[in-house]
């Protein structure tokens, strides 16, 4: 029912205020760093297929679809603007809205803001030294910034190797450190126990004396990262924490075509498995790939996440104009 | 019983868990962006009153726990249960030392109770907020000191002990707040 009250923002005036100065500054910086803004569509024929994240749904009825034609919002612009890159844009940005069904809590609202850049001939290390940049450019004070792999992060946290660690030793690990009910938790891959400790006891630590960049992630959670080759082999893909919450993440983006269908038949394998829709695969950016992406690295930022550091906000709904709710 | 799955849980939602009915606090949506979600929730074991916390996939079920809450009138204690009646139906239940715990110092006959049924046996029992009940004992004290500073400890009817001002004696009745415990004010004349 609704409350007559309702119609008010959530978030007052000045954080409204706030929002406007945090996104002139970040357009500012990447005006100078000569890096092109860009638009592109939110809803597409093609959705997210990774299993962990879910694709709200659109429909489109009327010329061109007399029968209807199923859309998906964009869970990231990450695909159109990895096509406009293979067509020699050169760097480019986008500040826009990105949606996830399913996703809504304290840092969490299934409509958020995403800043996406990609940056041609930088690795995730270079991309990570800009990220800390742009950060720098919006805060008081310059932040002091930290490195780590994501291997030294379990090492230094949970004396545990997170490349090779069984998933028995992971579970052990998640009911010695008091994760809440652990033992009662079925979790079939590796990669979940990882998120769970990750998220419950690695997380909260990222982040409290400046920022924190985690780097070389585990292969099986490359997404559209490359893997390098070694012992481990790891997928070249890092996040920024601020204050204990994930901020960003990026890739030192993988252009081989083959191996990215390889990874969404993958993901697809998986949503069947489990029961989840299977989710129609981006050829435009197959295509793309194949004809030549040219080496990058590419992040997104989730923007209100990155408003709350800066104004010390807990809850997301305190930085929006319009929290879900109202929404 | 019905099961829930985790996108419905809530401040209040009923559950089952480790065979005990418990009742959800709070709930907290954890997601890494490209990772597995988790609800990690706090919940009040009802049996025991014991909080405790659990983590949860997202999206997973649990069995609900057939609990509501109901006005009863108190009866009687038989040395052993307390009986309460439902004042419409006339149904009476009866409730056991662990259900009644602490309220026990205060239930009054004839006064009504919220009494918590689970699969209809009484698992809470809530004392009225305020209940009025006469002094039993209490040192005669000093009368006319109206300031009420101080005070003096003062056995009820029930044989419940409330700190009272020194004006209060043996006989009057009083108006107790039993959710802190502390004398509210004198009951009005009948």
């Amino acid at each position: 029912m609704f409350q007559p009250d309702a119609w008010r923002p959530s978030a007052p005036l000045g954080m409204i205020r706030a929002r406007a100065a945090m996104l002139s500054r970040i357009r500012e910086f990447f005006q100078q760093a000569g890096v092109l803004e860009v638009e592109s569509p939110i809803c597409s024929r093609y959705g997210a297929t990774d299993p962990a994240i879910d694709s709200l749904k659109a429909r489109y009825t009327g010329p061109g679809a007399a029968q209807g034609l199923d859309l998906y919002l964009q869970t990231s612009p990450e695909f159109p603007m990895k096509r406009l890159l293979a067509a020699g844009s050169g760097p480019i940005y986008q500040l826009c809205k990105a949606f996830r069904d399913g996703e809504l809590g304290r840092r969490h609202n299934p409509e958020f803001s995403l800043l996406e850049w990609y940056r041609p001939g930088f690795d995730h290390h270079r991309l990570m030294d800009e990220a800390a940049d742009l950060i720098n450019r919006l805060v008081e004070t310059p932040l002091a910034v930290e490195k780590l792999t994501y291997g030294e992060a379990f090492e230094q946290t949970l004396a545990l190797d997170p490349h090779t660690a069984s998933r028995e030793r992971l579970r052990g690990c998640a009911i010695e450190q008091g994760v809440p009910s652990a033992e009662d938790l079925t979790i079939d891959r590796r990669d979940g126990w990882l998120d769970l400790l990750l998220s419950h006891r690695i997380e909260p630590r990222l982040g409290n004396r400046g920022m924190t960049f985690l780097y070389d992630y585990p292969a099986g959670q490359a997404a559209l990262a490359r893997v390098r080759a070694g012992t481990p082999a790891v997928a070249e893909r890092f996040e920024l924490y601020l204050s204990g919450m994930e901020i960003a993440n990026g890739f030192h983006e993988l252009t081989d075509g083959r191996e990215q269908r390889r990874r969404f038949d993958d993901d697809n394998r998986r949503r069947r498995q489990s029961g989840q829709r299977v989710m129609p695969m981006d050829e435009p950016l197959l295509a793309a790939l194949t004809a030549g992406m040219p080496a990058c690295a590419g992040v997104a930022l989730g923007i209100d996440r990155l408003l709350m550091f800066l104004t010390g906000c807990s809850d997301i709904r305190q930085v929006l104009a319009f929290d879900f709710s109202r929404a | 019983m019905a099961s829930y799955n985790t996108n419905e849980f809530k401040g209040g939602l009923k559950i089952m868990m480790d065979g005990d009915p418990c009742s959800i606090i709070e709930n907290e949506f954890v997601k890494p962006g490209k990772g597995q979600a988790f609800n990690r929730v706090k919940i009040r074991n009802l049996k025991t009153g014991r909080v405790l916390e659990k983590t949860f996939k997202s999206g997973e079920s649990v069995e609900g726990a057939d609990v509501h809450e109901t006005d009863m009138q108190y009866l009687y204690n038989d040395g052993e249960f307390w009986h309460f009646m439902d004042p419409e139906s006339f149904e009476q239940v009866s409730a056991d030392q662990a259900a009644v715990g602490d309220s026990a110092k205060w239930l009054k006959e004839q006064d009504n109770c919220m009494i918590t049924l689970w699969n209809g046996s009484p698992i809470i029992v809530a004392p009225p907020k305020f209940v009025v009940l006469n002094v039993t004992d209490t040192d005669p004290g000093l009368k006319g000191d109206t300031s009420g500073s101080g005070g003096k400890p003062a056995t009820l009817e029930t044989g419940a002990v409330v700190r009272v001002p020194l004006f209060v004696q043996i006989g009057e009745a009083i108006k107790v707040d039993t959710r802190t415990g502390e004398y509210v004010s004198r009951a009005k004349e009948e």
